[in-house]
């Protein structure tokens, strides 16, 4: 098993930290993990994007142009990132400002209304775990117990109080994705 | 801290590894992509630990002065910066090599020349082997692929840099700094007691005892002749890391009808070409330079004398060819290919250009 992964959205929307917390499941569950974010400039109070490897064998090259799964969460994003997905592949995007929806034929395509629902609970601080709880209910390439272990390694230990947040907004993010286009 | 496994950035590698192999001193000056390496350090507050020193200087010249002074007495002394600010070391590092002074420096390379950029870029190649300061000196140079790597050369730089009395730079990139991968930390080894560093370091300027004549380090030596022996000391210094300290690592190269030399990120990346082409049914191979000082001269040219062609991948205009076709003198066709100024290129790209450059 490898999956290839781009997050991208806006700086802020906790794109890296998705990434991280995903890659630190994996790396809880023994597999192979790589997290490779854009980094520069363009970070600040800009686009962020971030790619994220799981596998289970040797990952050679971090930095890839193809992707099995993009999770987008801007136009920006969207526009760049929509002919990166593998024929066959996934992408996630959440409509919140979405003006061109995606086009390709030949890739599944889910959304996530993340930011509305997460507005709406008043939980916007765990935006992406909404986010990342879509992406795990169509791949669930990592099981709940590493997650639990990912996000304890990933966040301070002052802020353990914040995981069963954090966790039930990845249970909120597995109902709330709903299927555009299917293969 | 015993083995663990983390997920950790490149760059906080290098910092924890400098903490964990028992480094006593780090002097540096903040520069991207390099910066949280100094920043770990000052995080993880060493000096409340093991008692290691932690100082910002006030810049890159200062800082490479202070490794100087430090590493003069026999202490493990280190400092990191990325291209720009490795350049402004130079001079110190021809004194460094001059005065046979062991030390880490660490160069997380950026896109240039001059400021250039703050992305990965592999074109301090030149500057790294061939001499950035002046004089015959060489630097024991490492090539750390991944962050397993970045973490387990600091303390395979101590051995070396001790062993021969020489300076040792790990030469990374903005790529390999900046990427987070799964990492297993080692036990702490502890910092040398000052008899352990008497022992380690009988030459170092740590206190004069009745016993022995005064322990002089300098670069100066103002009678040609004696230059002249010292020269030769080094050059035999060198000779013997040529034969001993090799390091490399050969994929797929037994039955390789093609192979791509790289080293770094660009290895990585090759790494993902070369498994596309044997998808494709081109049987292409990997060497991957760990050394680069001393680089592989006899390994790869075994291993070139059995293929068709050789493809350089590096993030430059081609520096590395350069000691590519001086080790196959030739004897294959042997191109480069690469991209600038902070542009990574892509797994598909290096496919690309070794179906159009190599194999056409």
């Amino acid at each position: 098993m490898t999956e290839e992964i781009i997050i991208a959205g806006f700086g802020g929307q906790g794109v890296l930290s998705m990434g991280k917390i995903l890659a630190y499941s994996g790396v809880m569950q023994d597999k192979e993990v790589s997290w490779m974010p854009s980094y520069g400039p363009e970070m600040r109070g800009g686009t962020a994007n971030v790619s994220v490897i799981i596998s289970d064998e040797r990952i050679s090259s971090p930095i890839i142009n193809q992707f099995d799964t993009a999770i987008i969460l801007n136009q920006q994003s969207l526009d760049k990132f929509e002919a990166s997905v593998k024929p066959g592949g996934l992408l996630i995007y959440d409509p919140n400002g979405i003006t061109h929806e995606p086009t390709r034929k030949d890739i599944n395509i889910y959304k996530i209304a993340a930011t509305a629902k997460a507005q709406e609970l008043g939980i916007s601080k765990v935006f992406n775990m909404v986010v990342l709880g879509g992406f795990l209910k169509l791949k669930p390439i990592v099981d709940k117990q590493y997650i639990h272990e990912g996000l304890e390694h990933s966040l301070p230990q002052r802020h353990w109080n914040l995981i069963p947040q954090n966790e039930e907004a990845i249970e909120i993010g597995k109902g709330l994705i709903e299927c555009v286009q299917k293969l | 801290m015993a083995r663990e496994l983390k997920l950790m950035k490149g760059n906080e590698a290098i910092a924890r590894a400098m903490i964990a192999s028992g480094t006593d001193g780090y002097f540096g000056y903040p520069i991207t992509p390099q910066s949280e390496v100094m920043e770990t350090l000052m995080a993880e507050k060493p000096w409340e630990t093991t008692g290691m020193v932690v100082l910002q200087a006030e810049s890159e010249v200062a800082s490479i002065n202070m490794v100087y002074g430090g590493a003069a007495t026999g202490k493990k002394v280190a400092t990191s910066s990325s291209s720009p600010g490795i350049s402004l070391m130079q001079e110190g590092l021809t004194y460094l090599a001059g005065a046979e002074i062991p030390c880490l420096v660490v160069n997380v390379m950026r896109g240039g020349p001059g400021l250039g950029t703050i992305q990965p870029s592999q074109s301090d190649y030149f500057q790294s082997v061939k001499g950035g300061g002046h004089g015959d000196y060489q630097l024991y140079t490492l090539a750390p692929a991944s962050v397993q790597e970045m973490y387990d050369f600091v303390f395979d730089a101590w051995d070396i840099a001790f062993k021969y009395r020489n300076p040792v730079l790990i030469l990374s990139d903005g790529a390999i700094g900046q990427c987070m991968e799964k990492l297993y930390t080692r036990d702490n080894v502890a910092r040398w007691t000052e008899e352990e560093r008497r022992a380690n370091a009988p030459w170092g300027t740590w206190g004069k005892p009745a016993t022995r004549p005064h322990n002089i380090i300098t670069s100066l030596e103002l009678d040609s002749a004696r230059q002249e022996v010292f020269n030769l000391k080094l050059q035999k210094k060198y000779d013997e890391m040529k034969e001993k300290e090799v390091r490399y690592e050969a994929l797929n190269c037994e039955d390789a009808d093609y192979i791509i030399v790289a080293y770094g990120s660009s290895s990585r990346i090759a790494m993902k070409a070369m498994q596309m082409a044997r998808e494709k049914g081109i049987k292409v191979g990997l060497f991957r330079l760990i050394t680069l000082f001393p680089f592989p001269t006899k390994q790869l040219a075994d291993i070139a004398k059995k293929v068709k062609g050789i493809l350089c991948v590096e993030m430059s205009a081609g520096q590395m060819i350069e000691d590519v076709k001086l080790a196959t003198q030739c004897g294959v066709k042997t191109e480069h290919f690469g991209r600038f100024g902070g542009i990574i290129p892509t797994p598909g790209e290096v496919l690309e250009a070794l179906e159009n450059k190599i194999i056409k």
